[in-house]
């Protein structure tokens, strides 16, 4: 009762290729060709607000190339401390993340096997309730009427409340706050994986605990490092709601510029512009982590 | 062994700071006062209403239709890539295809959402389509960057599996389609369903993309969400958080509970 043979082998891959592939070039890779167009295009004020970069009149191909989004971005000193301050944002975020991570991700793998995956569960399931949530939960710990002033006042170690909402410190706190699942799966998934015997040997050679630390696990665990850092760090410098609702007018991250550029300005060229520097900026960590990524499936492929 | 060391202290210290926000969350969406940080008695009054707010209520559910269409195309899209970057031979289409679709795990959101929603001007531009953002655009943008994810938990997934089965059905005469759908689906259900449940929460979690990506006639849950927050805390989203939390963290545990039913049949048979 078989059917012949219809479906043969190259018709399916064809497919299996060809969906994904035209649906990524469409909806992922065209879209950056058109940002980096439309940077370099002028803007006016009409629908959509820019100027056409090709134009086609007497029998010849004008192209324009606007240059000035990009030298506004480096003349204008509001850009390039966005850009300075999202970085050390990022930066600060990460070693955070990771000072708080490493050590929770290796509990995690050291813990008996059996109590991991619900300990794993237990560190990913805030991240699945809303992150606008979570960030607005801090909102009410930390404003100056918050449960962590109350609480401060009520021992009586300040009399006046602190202004922590709407500070760089809250940013930090939400970013760590948000983040922080990011940089433990990594870790834990590498550090789960790691021989055993390797640290009874350098304990049987005598090493310390401390030693053993950072001369063999701390090695070991670097791709897991990399990953959860660039994790960490990348979504980090275009970050736009934390620093909304919990940073002050003096937390630029240019994230937030760009929104402001976008929707409040109406200056598509100069939000093109700014996406495409970010990009430049981010290319470095971005190769990072796909380089681990590629190593990660050679290894178990 | 059984001393508590660095690492098991800053552990529970972790949890301590993941959890105690949310608790706080709930404790207080009970509170009768309309200061949200001032306690002032028990009262259920904020989620009556919650439940009376029309505008929360048909985000609700754009946010539920959106979300629900998105995980499904985003498991088509992101087992098909994952398939291709597990089965395939190496060459230039597949390493471009697992970048493509990897990068948008990392990238920032602002700049996927501005990208597309150019890309969407452009095409409306061009072709007249589509006319107005709005349910669909939205679905295309998180259709997008969910199969990210599933892409790469399939994919760890198809590593794992024992390949001679399916060569098996191969050379009983089964067509690859069929090989796929009879014994490889089956095989990687568990994967299938945690892409898709995956999806679904980053669906209804996302902000930025779906406030570049939508039109005015479809305002998703955290859109109406960030806008009343900008205003101002209200105790009517502590109500709402309580729920969003209560009911994640039940399909959570029922998950999490099938799945090590699951595992521990598959041990006990294997055994």
């Amino acid at each position: 009762m078989k059917k012949p043979l219809k479906f043969r082998l190259p018709k399916g891959q064809c497919w299996t290729i060809g969906v994904p592939y035209f649906w990524l070039l469409m909806f992922f890779a065209l879209p950056f060709a058109i940002v980096l167009k439309i940077s370099f295009s002028t803007p006016i004020i009409s629908i959509p607000p820019y100027e056409p970069l090709f134009q086609y009149a007497e029998e010849s191909l004008q192209i324009m190339l606007n240059l000035g989004n990009y030298l506004l971005i480096l003349d204008d000193s509001l850009y390039y401390n966005a850009y300075l301050s999202s970085l050390k944002m990022a930066t600060i975020s990460t070693i955070g993340c990771l000072l708080i991570g490493y050590p929770m991700a290796y509990a995690i793998a050291r813990a008996p096997k059996r109590n991991q995956t619900m300990l794993i569960l237990l560190v990913m399931l805030p991240s699945w309730t809303s992150f606008l949530i979570r960030v607005y939960a801090w909102m009410g710990i930390l404003s100056n009427n918050g449960v962590i002033n109350n609480l401060l006042m009520w021992t009586g170690i300040i009399s006046e409340p602190l202004q922590i909402l709407n500070t760089n410190t809250a940013v930090y706190i939400g970013i760590i706050y948000s983040y922080l699942p990011f940089m433990i799966l990594p870790l834990y998934a590498n550090l789960s994986q790691l021989d055993g015997s390797l640290l009874e040997a350098a304990a049987d050679l005598g090493s310390r605990s401390l030693n053993t630390f950072w001369k063999v696990t701390l090695p070991l665990s670097k791709g897991g490092v990399i990953a959860g850092s660039m994790l960490v760090f990348i979504p980090v410098v275009g970050e736009f709601v934390i620093p909304e609702l919990l940073g002050g007018p003096d937390s630029l991250m240019i994230g937030k510029i760009l929104w402001q550029e976008f929707f409040n300005n109406r200056d598509w060229p100069v939000a093109s512009a700014l996406a495409i520097v970010m990009l430049g900026l981010l290319i470095i960590p971005i190769t990072l982590f796909h380089r681990y990524q590629a190593k990660e499936m050679e290894k178990t492929a | 062994m059984k001393k508590l060391n660095f690492s098991t202290v800053m552990l529970w210290a972790g949890m301590f700071f993941l959890y105690a926000p949310m608790f706080i969350l709930v404790i207080y969406s009970f509170n009768e006062s309309k200061l949200v940080t001032v306690w002032a008695g028990f009262s259920t009054k904020w989620y009556g209403e919650l439940f009376r707010d029309q505008q929360i209520l048909d985000a609700v559910w754009t946010s539920l239709q959106v979300a629900f269409y998105a995980s499904t195309m985003a498991v088509i899209l992101g087992t098909m890539a994952a398939f291709v970057m597990t089965r395939f031979a190496r060459g230039w289409g597949k390493l471009t295809l697992s970048n493509m679709i990897t990068a948008p795990l990392v990238m920032p959101e602002v700049i996927t959402g501005l990208s597309l929603l150019l890309l969407f001007v452009h095409m409306a531009d061009l072709f007249g389509w589509p006319a107005e953002r709005g349910m669909l655009t939205v679905w295309i943008a998180h259709s997008t960057f969910c199969a990210a994810y599933v892409a790469v938990v399939v994919s760890s997934r198809l590593r794992e599996i024992d390949r001679s089965v399916e060569e098996a059905a191969q050379d009983l005469g089964a067509t690859p389609f069929k090989t796929f759908f009879a014994i490889t689906v089956p095989m990687i259900s568990p994967a299938l369903v945690a892409g898709w449940l995956l999806s679904f929460s980053l669906s209804l979690d996302d902000l930025v993309i779906a406030s570049f990506a939508s039109g005015p006639g479809a305002t998703t849950l955290p859109m109406v969400v960030f806008s009343s927050v900008r205003m101002g805390v209200s105790p009517k989203i502590n109500a709402l958080a309580t729920l969003i939390i209560l009911i994640v963290s039940l399909i959570a545990f029922i998950s999490w509970y099938f799945a090590r039913r699951a595992d521990i049949k598959q041990r006990s048979s294997s055994a």
